[in-house]
């Protein structure tokens, strides 16, 4: 099976400093591929550098088939970014219809859409005075709306209750479920059991990868967030060896 | 480019507007105030009022949707809402279009508003036939708009969008000819003020105002004023990069 995300060697520089450090994966359909890391590990610009929106320095990143970024690409990926990226002076149904329209989705999508996300009954409440789950669900709307093939989520649970964040995660589930690839990033680690596949980035290269129960496994402990600080730390002791 | 993904930009960039009424009402109020401010200020100089009243009704649309639109693209980057367009199948032109399709109809309202506002209240007497002020007010608009999105590139906030009105419109506007006609002054600045694509626009609006028409040398002001724009909307097309940094 061809992987529908696959970067090879990829290095970015952001400024002056290697953003990414040579990250080599493959992210499959059906599946939810968390991205978990520190803040600045470079989770954002590998997630950049996956829908086409970051200049990198070397490498490649194919996204079904295509070079990322392409044309042919673009109209099969659903994106948002940990800013939601959403016109806060429309409503919900105009932001989700313009990006539906943008994605060349039917009309009739819209609806679907919003059901999916749980938010017909906000339809025409203007997007400022939402809460913020109301605003990540509606970014996760205009997302999904096209039925993506790949979807793209830059820490959409950051800032909600717990709650909420189970939701989304079921709703993520249930996109893998109908075959997308979803690959969804986080900083907190506790959300990793939600996860399929697993990868843990720190300072711009993989630290670990594997599925929830390979990491487990790894690290002799059954709590995920104690998994990935031993392993961090276990990097950080061979780092200050070598 | 796409029609139907024009016009989508447009509706949207135009649903934004709508949500803020008092954004529309000051672009549709303040210049209405501000001619009836001049008519009582040069109440014994009514020729004066008459001579400026034209040119000044089809500037107003240049300063303002340079602010506005500034404003919106400006918005646009910072939201994160461009960075998702650049990674969706909607093509740069798409955007672009849809932006000067929506100020374009703001301003011909605005002017339509102000014009009307102009001749039948404050007694606006002048040759120039008010269709053809509300044409060069809509191209002074589209001028206003393509700027105003070069601009907003090099901004990073909104108080810096907003300061590139008086950096770089107000000079523009005392150097047009308005407030002094540009064979009387310095010859730096005469050579100055015609590298400048308000004095165009300011010369086309002249021109209709005393002549009742554009003639030839009117026309060839107006062809300038578009050129610009074009010009403009190609280097704003330029800053809008799919992949940055």
């Amino acid at each position: 099976m061809t992987a529908a995300i696959e970067t090879d060697d990829l290095h970015v520089v952001r400024g002056d400093r290697l953003a990414l450090r040579g990250i080599s994966l493959a992210i499959q359909a059906g599946r939810v591929t968390g991205l978990l890391g520190p803040s600045g590990s470079g989770k954002t610009t590998l997630l950049r550098a996956i829908v086409g929106v970051q200049v990198i320095e070397s490498g490649h990143v194919r996204v079904l088939g295509e070079p990322a970024g392409a044309a042919a690409v673009r109209d099969r990926l659903g994106y948002t970014t940990q800013a939601r990226g959403l016109y806060d002076d429309l409503t919900v149904s105009e932001n989700v219809r313009y990006f539906a329209q943008v994605f060349g989705a039917r009309a009739d999508r819209v609806a679907d859409a919003l059901e999916t996300v749980r938010l017909t009954d906000l339809a025409d409440r203007v997007v400022r005075t939402l809460s913020g789950g109301e605003q990540a669900r509606t970014s996760l709307a205009t997302a999904l709306v096209a039925r993506p093939a790949v979807l793209v989520l830059d820490e959409p649970t950051v800032g909600l209750d717990p709650l909420l964040r189970r939701d989304l995660w079921a709703t993520f589930r249930t996109l893998a479920d109908e075959g997308a690839a979803l690959v969804v990033s986080s900083h907190v680690m506790d959300e990793a059991a939600y996860c399929d596949d697993l990868v843990l980035l720190r300072d711009g290269a993989i630290l670990a990868r594997g599925a929830p129960d390979e990491l487990r496994a790894q690290t002799q402990t059954d709590d995920l967030a104690d998994a990935f600080l031993r392993l961090i730390e276990r990097d950080v002791r061979e780092g200050a060896r070598a | 480019m796409s029609a139907p993904l024009v016009a989508a930009t447009a509706v949207r960039v135009l649903g934004q507007l709508r949500r803020d009424p008092r954004t529309i009402a000051l672009v549709f109020i303040v210049p209405c105030v501000l001619l009836a401010l001049l008519k009582y200020l040069f109440d014994e100089q009514p020729e004066t009022f008459d001579r400026i009243g034209v040119p000044l009704v089809g500037l107003f649309p240049l300063l303002q949707m340079f602010i506005v639109t500034s404003v919106t693209m400006l918005r646009e980057r910072t939201s994160g809402t461009l960075e998702r367009l650049m990674a969706s199948p909607l093509a740069k032109l798409d955007l672009l279009a849809g932006y000067g399709a929506a100020f374009a109809l703001l301003a011909t309202v605005q002017a339509t508003i102000v014009a009307t506002f102009a001749l039948a209240a404050l007694e606006l007497d002048t040759s120039a036939p008010a269709v053809a002020v509300i044409a060069l007010a809509a191209a002074n608009a589209l001028l206003g708009m393509s700027l105003g999105l070069l601009a907003s590139a090099f901004a990073r906030t909104e108080f810096q969008a907003v300061q590139f009105m008086p950096a770089f419109i107000l000079p523009q506007l005392l150097l047009c000819g308005l407030f002094v006609p540009r064979d009387r002054m310095l010859d730096a600045l005469e050579i100055l003020s015609g590298a400048l694509p308000a004095t165009y626009a300011y010369d086309a609006l002249e021109t209709l105002a005393s002549d009742g028409a554009l003639g030839d040398g009117g026309m060839l002001d107006l062809a300038v004023v578009l050129g610009v724009t074009t010009v403009a909307l190609v280097l704003a097309a330029s800053t809008l990069k799919r992949r940055t940094a």
